[in-house]
């Protein structure tokens, strides 16, 4: 139990929906969500397909622990080929959207071919239909999921959808549910895009069993006093948010800033955590209204705010002056730090834009801060962005391409082609701050080591969330290791991205893990779930699914040349704070990264190893 | 002593674990549909409230009860209603003024809160103190402390 057991494979070329039994033997190999989609995609699609023909599949997976009490239990993720980066993609989100799906008795969705017309998928405990979707065409995510529940005159209704970003082939579209919970990265929602596909509308009231659940009420119960007790946790996250995090990487000198060419930002302060708490003069409230919560989840990092009433952004239009989600640390620093911007408001109101329309804030971001540096070196002139001045913190231009990205106009149409294309276009690849055609997140690698080498090696692209090296190099978590060394990084961060692997493939958020080791997650999986679930077999499922990555992206043409960092994070040192005069080390982690892994010195993985994972 | 859930909407940040449990302990699974206690998210001015039966002292609900099957537990002063005698008829969801009475499609009978025999799940549940179980001649008095705090507050700046 705890798995639905049951699988709907939704042919958008045919029109079709069709239940079909979850496969336990990979189930037990791979668990869930992550993993187990990950598997289905491997095993169903040519890895070099066009991430938008209709060749591709697009998978809406949750994890055993999706649905359940357990603490976080809400998160689902998209697994498709990305849009992005044209490797494996898996974006998650939390919200509520994934845990309404399991309680209609669904572990996953398998979305396959083209709609020959813009479709939305409507769930009623057992029964899905296709459904014609003409009326939320070219409609915004917000619109579409409030015109949803409207239609079926069902509040309760989850919504997960695209906005205009995912229709008009933003490549960094993402797909937003609960009007402001994501899968933001890689381009899933430009997938969803090209195949017609709107929405997802689920609504579930059979709910969800677990294998025994006094044993699973005694062991959730136990480890949600861990993250209660826990001073990140059960403290900083709720009070603060990941926004707790921008004064504190400013001070470590790896606060990317201006696209890279800078590691600490003087506006750092006005865009942190503490910023939001402070009143404002206008209407006596703070940016921040209040934390929020996903499904199930104890922690309650997730941010209410408003944006000032009197700000440029909005004093005209009053539909933006809602509470909605607010700023997220690498929201916050993308919108601000990688463009220089230090406007509180504006970054609020583009945030409001990204989840309105559907895009990733932290690829938008570093995208604009890409072309802000293309402008100031003249090879961008306003005659190219309609007469945008792309200068070094300007709010009101990064507000301006928020809208226009998200509706595929103007200049917003360059933007929306994703730092690596942009950078191309304009005869500057050196300037785009991605890996695998990703943009990075808020970690300069100079002044923290081991990201370096989790971004270089991220099966998705760059991506802080594939192995949380700083929760060690700054925040000590399990152990504290020094940031601005390389030494000992390469076993530090596959022993990050195996856990990581199994976290993400459980149903849980992975912010747990400041709290829980594998030894508070393992006895919750095995009293929900039949099998044994050790943490030493936890820990092989993650290693497994890391090679299974790395073999898809090895197949669809991916080679360990590939695991490398922009020039100006291995040539140009860091120019103050405590990283003055670093570079990433790279490449003296990476052989012993290959080595650790046992894969070959060009990075492929040895036929031992894909033999001693069942691979 | 007679206790009473109080709801403080305040630390609300709806995260549905007391859902979860209370479909736990009365349905034996993760089911919010099925569950007593309801978050409501007022989205647009960024609230969270919960709600649930206050166990009226002179229930409507009992009172409309065509079939008698809904009774006053001893213990805990809940209005608590017999599976066996409920026939599904609905009248209470309609004379209840709160909401708080709702139909059950699966068992054909309806659901209210019983405060689980005097140890509620939900309380237990809640990771802000937002739902706590304590002395139903007292429920107001956390407000009162923090009314009170605040006005002598005052009294001190002045003195």
């Amino acid at each position: 139990m705890s798995w639905a057991k049951r699988i709907l494979r939704v042919n958008l070329t045919k029109g079709t929906c069709q239940e079909e039994p979850l496969n336990m033997d990979w189930a037990q190999k791979y668990l869930g969500q992550r993993g187990l989609a990950t598997k289905y995609l491997c095993e169903e699609i040519d890895p070099r397909v066009d991430p938008l023909s209709p060749d591709n599949k697009l998978i809406i997976a949750t994890g055993p622990l999706t649905g359940t009490a357990a603490s976080t239990g809400g998160r689902w993720s998209v697994i498709t080929k990305g849009a992005l980066t044209g490797a494996i993609a898996c974006s998650n989100s939390g919200g509520f959207f994934g845990a309404e799906l399991k309680f209609a008795g669904w572990d996953m969705i398998i979305f396959e071919g083209k709609s020959p017309k813009p479709v939305y998928l409507l769930v009623q405990d057992d029964v899905a239909q296709l459904v014609d979707a003409s009326g939320y065409w070219g409609r915004t995510v917000w619109e579409t999921e409030k015109g949803l529940k409207a239609e079926h005159q069902d509040p309760q209704l989850r919504v997960a959808s695209i906005g205009q970003a995912g229709e008009v082939g933003v490549k960094f579209a993402g797909i937003v549910n609960d009007l402001h919970r994501a899968a933001g990265r890689s381009g899933v929602g430009t997938v969803m895009g090209s195949k017609n596909l709107k929405a997802v509308a689920v609504r579930g009231t059979k709910g969800v069993q677990v294998r025994d659940p006094i044993a699973f009420m005694k062991a959730t119960s136990e480890a949600k006093a861990v993250l209660a007790e826990n001073a990140v946790t059960g403290e900083g996250l709720p009070a603060m948010g990941t926004q707790v995090l921008m004064n504190v990487i400013n001070e470590c000198g790896a606060l990317p800033t201006r696209n890279h060419k800078d590691v600490q930002f003087a506006g750092a302060s006005d865009i942190s955590a503490e910023a939001m708490h402070e009143t404002r003069r206008s209407d006596g409230k703070a940016n921040l209204t209040r934390n929020g919560a996903c499904f199930g989840c104890t922690i309650g990092c997730g941010r209410i705010s408003t944006i000032d009433p009197t700000h440029y952004t909005v004093k005209d239009r009053k539909q933006y002056q809602m509470a909605s989600g607010g700023l997220e640390y690498e929201a916050a620093w993308a919108l601000g730090a990688a463009n220089g911007v230090n406007d509180l408001d504006a970054l609020t109101f583009a945030n409001f834009i990204c989840n309105e329309q559907g895009f990733d804030p932290i690829s938008f971001g570093a995208t604009v801060g890409a072309a802000m540096e293309l402008y100031e070196m003249g090879v961008i002139t306003t005659k190219d962005t309609g007469g945008l001045e792309l200068t070094w913190g300007n709010a009101e231009t990064l507000t301006t391409l928020a809208e226009l990205t998200g509706r595929g106009e103007g200049f917003g149409a360059e933007i929306g082609l994703g730092s690596k294309l942009l950078t191309e276009k304009y005869g500057h690849p050196d300037l785009s701050m991605s890996v695998k055609g990703q943009e990075f997140p808020a970690y300069d690698a100079r002044g923290i080591q081991g990201m370096g080498l989790t971004y270089a090696t991220s099966n998705r692209g760059a991506c802080h969330l594939r192995g949380y090296t700083v929760a060690s190099e700054v925040l000590g978590i399990p152990e504290k290791t020094d940031p601005l060394s390389s030494d000992g990084k390469a076993g530090l961060v596959i022993a990050f991205q195996d856990a990581t692997g199994a976290v993400d493939s459980a149903g849980i958020c992975v912010f747990t893990t400041f709290a829980w080791s594998m030894d508070n997650i393992a006895p919750q999986i095995a009293a929900a779930c039949e099998g044994d679930w050790s943490v030493e077999k936890l820990l092989e499922v993650g290693e497994r699914i890391w090679n299974l990555e790395r073999k898809f992206n090895m197949d669809a043409g991916f080679t360990g040349k590939d695991d490398t960092l922009p020039k100006r994070l291995l040539k140009d040192a860091a120019k103050t704070g405590p990283a003055e005069g670093k570079v990433n080390e790279l490449g003296k982690m990476l052989p012993e990264y290959y080595a650790l892994r046992g894969w070959t010195p060009d990075g492929v993985p040895t036929n031992d190893t894909l033999g001693r994972l069942v691979l | 002593m007679e206790k009473a859930l109080v709801l403080d909407a305040g630390k609300c940040t709806g995260c549905e674990q007391c859902e979860v449990a209370c479909s736990m302990v009365n349905e034996g699974v993760s089911n919010p549909a099925k569950s007593r206690i309801k978050v409501f998210n007022f989205h647009d001015e960024g609230r969270f409230v919960p709600y649930t039966c206050t166990q009226c002292d002179d229930a409507w609900c009992m009172q409309a009860c065509p079939v008698d099957a809904i009774s006053v537990a001893p213990l805990t002063g809940a209005k608590v209603i017999s599976n066996a005698l409920c026939v599904g008829c609905k009248v209470c969801t309609i004379a209840c003024p709160f909401g708080t009475v709702n139909y059950n499609p699966s068992s054909g009978k309806v659901i209210k809160c019983d405060l689980c025999g005097g140890d509620p799940a939900c309380a237990k549940a809640c990771p802000t103190g937002a739902i706590t179980y304590t002395d139903a001649a007292a429920t107001g008095y956390a407000k009162m402390k923090a009314w009170a705090q605040a006005t002598d507050a005052g009294a001190q700046a002045s003195a």
